[in-house]
């Protein structure tokens, strides 16, 4: 290394804080997209009009079938040529969000049908609308079954925030990048990046277990 | 029994399955207080019967009033029935499954005052209030706290009768809810049963248990391919059965108890 670590944290140390918590931004707004997305998707698929079943699956093979960084290109760059120009900030989460969004819709579809139709059921015997049986009784059940799956998704997301420094949203990677450029450092600096990723995603990590204990009371 | 009209009125109840005709034209006036059982062997029709009196099943024809409600279940009658009044209907007939389905998320006590607190707007103190009474007659006051996996299936099994009183319906179904359990669990289940029906509560169950229909009952059904072949009170249908087939069926039932009494002696 040139010069002294502590030298280094204090002169970029600064600068990669604020591109991690960036990244967090980033990563907490775009799983709120995709939660979104996942769960109107996993409902569509069970609705009883074929047209909005058919819009859900449309979604689901679409998207797990084309690479996330075209799916980015395709939102940032592609839609200002139909008129709607984004920041690349509101960009990334929307392209990122609507990404994980399908994974999430066959995380939540597989939670769906893990319940008991007796669930169901009973809530529907004592008077419960469907979407209050839905909302009161199967989605908090499935909510903890899937929070498993669903801090894996979270954290693919988290990952995935990288392919956003090619649409200059300055994250960690970029952020990183436009060091090396000036420093000619570039192990050094990657590998700065790939701690400060694996203090979030093991953060994150943590954060979900706890909620997994918090919840083991009731199987 | 009181005078007038009954509490519950099936006129001519139909219902298939694809091209299996399950009800094929059942009738039955329930009157207050009555408590009635349900007895047939399985695919006679008998729970689809009792589903389709708060409609979880819709049938294709026939008529229903109850209350305040009046329902003709034939395709595009004017009185069928709109999701909104099935809630209401719902809401006024209680209904326990022999799977208990407690939510597994919820307390007991949750699960006791979700449905008021969410349906009636019961305050929440009052809810409570009640569901504690609630829980205090069925002897599992001190579990309010407790998650449904923690009770036995018995007990599982008289909260689920306990969140269904919370509503304060006029009718209890009760769909063969002994049967999923230990053969040690039945006699709680019962006894509770047992005492609603002491306390003048209006009740339709689908059972295997004879005995229990022969001494809680004020009338027995007897469901045979679809329609109700046989009813009376259950000293006369269950002791002198008019069709061959009532003999049959309470001959293999009463058997196979029998045969489970020597198992347990044995």
């Amino acid at each position: 290394m040139n010069g002294s670590l502590l030298q280094d944290i204090a002169a970029y140390g600064p600068g990669f804080l604020k591109a991690a918590w960036l990244v967090l931004w980033l990563t907490l707004l775009t799983i709120l997209v995709s939660w979104a997305c996942g769960l109107l998707a996993a409902l569509a698929q069970r609705s009883d009009l074929r047209l909005v079943r058919g819009a859900a699956a449309f979604y689901i093979w679409f998207i797990r079938g084309t690479p996330a960084l075209i799916q980015i290109f395709i939102i940032y760059f592609g839609l200002p040529q139909l008129g709607l120009r984004l920041s690349p900030f509101t960009a990334g989460v929307i392209a990122l969000g609507i990404n994980s969004g399908a994974y999430v819709a066959e995380i939540v579809r597989s939670g769906l049908s893990a319940i008991h139709r007796g669930q169901t059921e009973s809530a529907l015997a004592l008077g419960f609308s469907q979407s209050q049986t839905m909302r009161t009784i199967v989605l908090p059940q499935v909510f903890r079954i899937i929070l498993p799956s669903i801090t894996n998704e979270a954290i693919s997301t988290l990952k995935n925030t990288s392919l956003l420094s090619t649409i200059t949203v300055v994250e960690l990677t970029l952020y990183a990048q436009t060091l090396i450029s000036a420093t000619f450092r570039p192990f050094d600096f990657y590998i700065a990046v790939a701690v400060i990723y694996l203090v979030l995603t093991t953060v994150l990590t943590q954060i979900a277990n706890w909620g997994e204990r918090r919840y083991a009371r009731l199987s | 029994m009181t005078d007038g009209a009954p509490l519950l009125r099936l006129r001519e109840i139909r219902k298939s399955f694809g091209t299996f005709e399950v009800l094929k034209g059942v009738s039955l006036d329930v009157a207050q207080g009555e408590v009635v059982s349900i007895i047939g062997a399985s695919g006679s029709g008998k729970s689809t019967f009792l589903r389709s009196i708060n409609v979880m099943e819709m049938p294709q024809a026939g008529k229903m009033d109850f209350g305040d409600f009046h329902f003709d279940f034939r395709k595009g009658a004017a009185s069928h029935p709109t999701k909104v009044q099935l809630q209401k209907l719902r809401a006024e007939i209680g209904m326990v499954f022999q799977s208990y389905n407690l939510w597994p998320h919820m307390t007991v006590l949750q699960n006791v005052i979700h449905a008021p607190m969410t349906l009636r707007r019961t305050p929440r103190a009052q809810a409570v209030e009640e569901a504690e009474a609630l829980l205090a007659r069925i002897g599992l006051y001190e579990k309010r706290d407790s998650y449904p996996a923690r009770l036995s299936g018995g007990q599982q099994q008289r909260v689920a009768i306990a969140r269904a009183l919370a509503m304060k319906p006029r009718l209890m179904l009760f769909d063969e809810v002994t049967s999923a359990l230990d053969p040690e669990l039945v006699h709680e289940v019962l006894v509770l049963m047992a005492s609603l029906a002491a306390d003048g509560m209006t009740m339709l169950l689908v059972t295997h248990e004879i005995a229990f229909a022969r001494d809680v009952s004020s009338r027995v059904l007897f469901f045979d391919q679809g329609v109700m072949a046989e009813q009376g009170p259950p000293d006369r249908v269950l002791r002198n059965p008019e069709s061959p087939r009532l003999r049959q069926f309470l001959h293999r039932i009463l058997h196979d108890e029998m045969t489970r009494t020597t198992e347990d002696q044995a």
